[in-house]
């Protein structure tokens, strides 16, 4: 099915503005979405009309508000096909997902020697918490190197994995690369050896669509804000064994059953893992964006998007002087590239003044940018709401750099 | 409206293809690393400096983005033959060219050619392009062998 994309760019009120007097051009969509006015929607119902605490009032307001945050919960569960509500716990993002997994999980199971394996092309929120994870236990972190295209090699993550190897953490879709990793075929390589694999899906799930039961996966990180939905939530899938035998993460209201000072009982999953008054009005919208994202059907959305991928790529490369950072043969949204001589943050300021809106930058990957020897990109991200014409305004944009610095 | 060359300067432009000064010095007696994590701007500046706290000769090395090179080069060729003293009050001139208000005069006599780098001030993320050069001179006067951050 083809998309309308007019009529969908007419539900994100923000793309209607101008910047610096042209007409606003958001392709930094890696870094966050826009959100569609029934996001935005929900969120303002909720706290006009729906405000109460969850899970414990009596009273009206709070059983509208703990039926639509658990509504949000079970489309989280369909919109990556867990197998149960249980397995869905909200954070407040990819990153606190994978510090909850460190944490939690790690800091019961890993010990001196023991070894965690990741690849150079995450972003930093899946190095640093196991980073942290390594100076708790002694534990030892390796990496699977990427090529100059940005891609990993089956063998090298097969050599990697050995009776040490607690943990595979990979991305799924990178956001400094556009990689989209064999991460069926990892998820294979490791429960082969029985060894448990986190992906990180934070760039991902507005991307592809993800099956967490098919790619039987054993923790799945993504963000809300990456996917449409409001900025501070996110979720954590993780099979029901795993949840079962891992320690709460934080303490505190609504993740206990009974509290006395000799000792409290823990609540059932997944409300052990939520501590404290939850995000109620992200997950609220968070749950409006799945449905928004459900409608358009995420086959579509990646259908459109690589139409705009290919169509930006081929126009890259015959562009004089630009060096693309990220060539793998899978993909998905992401455009990340130099220009010989021109720093990324010159492009960066000059394409933001003609309304165009790209991030520069390390990415918070910098051992990517270490890989490929430039201190920064400039990356062009795409959502389903950009157009032909957009990624010709990038180009024209790019031949003023050109000219400024010729 | 606000004119991109107004940012990026024929002075600028030019100071970035060909920056000035821009080498090691074997006989520098003041040496300091600036960096800028966000960006990763590095630059390492020389500064021979005599009895007399007079400023004989400045020089740099690194790499960044054309405000932060032409910057550079700017300040090396305005430093030399300067006191400490007046370096660090071209500093304190320069510094409150690039944080002051976008209509504010700019004092051009001054300034000199630095006020090409006036432009910065509409754009406060690059606000640290421009003064990242200024610190590392800072510190390499104090020779604190600290590497200057901007974050």
């Amino acid at each position: 099915m083809s998309l309308d994309i007019q009529a969908i760019r007419a539900d994100f009120p923000i793309l209607h503005q101008q910047v610096h007097g042209q007409p606003l051009a958001y392709l930094d969509n890696a870094a966050t979405t826009q959100k569609p006015q029934c996001v935005i929607e929900a969120v303002r119902q909720y706290y006009e009309r729906d405000n109460a605490n969850v899970h414990r009032g009596v009273h009206a307001l709070s059983e509208r508000a703990t039926a639509k945050y658990e509504g949000a919960r079970e489309k989280v569960r369909a919109f990556i096909n867990a197998a149960s509500l249980s397995e869905i716990v909200f954070v407040r993002g990819a990153t606190e997902a994978i510090n909850l997994v460190a944490q939690s999980y790690g800091r019961s199971n890993l010990k001196a020697g023991d070894e965690i394996l990741i690849t150079e092309m995450e972003h930093h929120s899946n190095i640093v918490p196991w980073q942290l994870l390594c100076e708790q236990t002694g534990a030892k972190l390796k990496v699977v190197p990427i090529n100059d295209d940005g891609e990993i090699s089956l063998e090298d993550v097969e050599s990697r994995l050995s009776k040490r190897t607690k943990l595979v953490a990979v991305v799924h879709l990178s956001n400094a690369l556009g990689t989209i990793n064999p991460v069926r075929e990892i998820i294979d390589l490791a429960h082969g050896q029985d060894i448990p694999v986190l992906l990180d899906g934070a760039q991902a799930t507005a991307h592809l669509a993800v099956d967490v039961q098919a790619l039987d996966v054993d923790f799945y990180v993504m963000s809300a804000h990456k996917m449409l939905g409001p900025t501070g939530i996110g979720a954590l899938y993780a099979k029901q064994e795993l949840l079962e035998a891992m320690p709460p993460y934080q303490g505190g209201g609504d993740m206990i059953s009974m509290v006395s000072f000799e000792k409290s009982q823990f609540a059932e999953l997944p409300y052990r893992f939520e501590a404290g008054t939850p995000n109620i009005a992200g997950v609220i919208g968070f749950g409006a964006a799945i449905d928004y994202l459900q409608k358009l059907g995420l086959e579509n959305v990646a259908e459109y998007e690589d139409g705009l991928l290919r169509y930006a790529t081929e126009r890259a490369q015959v562009f004089p002087g630009l060096r693309l950072i990220g060539t793998a043969r899978r993909k998905a949204s992401i455009l990340s590239f130099v220009l010989e001589g021109i720093h990324p943050h010159d492009i960066g300021t000059i394409l933001d003044r003609q309304g165009v809106a790209v991030r520069t930058g390390h990415h918070c990957a910098m051992p990517v940018m270490e890989h490929f020897q430039v201190p920064a990109t400039v990356r062009v991200s795409f959502s389903v709401y950009n157009t032909m014409d957009e990624a010709d305004r990038l180009f024209a944009a790019l031949e003023k750099v050109r000219e400024m610095f010729a | 409206m606000f004119d991109l060359k107004d940012l990026y300067q024929e002075v600028i432009v030019d100071h970035n293809r060909s920056p000035r000064n821009f080498h090691r010095m074997a006989d520098a007696n003041r040496i300091a690393e600036g960096f800028n994590p966000l960006c990763g701007d590095r630059l390492t500046l020389y500064m021979r400096v005599n009895d007399h706290g007079a400023i004989e000769d400045v020089s740099f090395e690194g790499s960044g983005c054309a405000i932060f090179t032409a910057s550079t080069s700017l300040m090396t060729e305005r430093l030399k033959g300067k006191t400490e003293a007046e370096a660090q009050s071209i500093f304190n001139g320069f510094h409150d060219m690039a944080v002051s208000d976008v209509d504010a005069p700019v004092d051009s006599a001054t300034m000199g050619k630095l006020s090409a780098l006036a432009g910065v001030r509409e754009f406060p993320s690059r606000v640290k392009c421009a003064t990242l050069c200024w610190h590392t001179m800072t510190a390499a006067l104090a020779n604190t062998g600290e590497t200057v951050k901007t974050e």
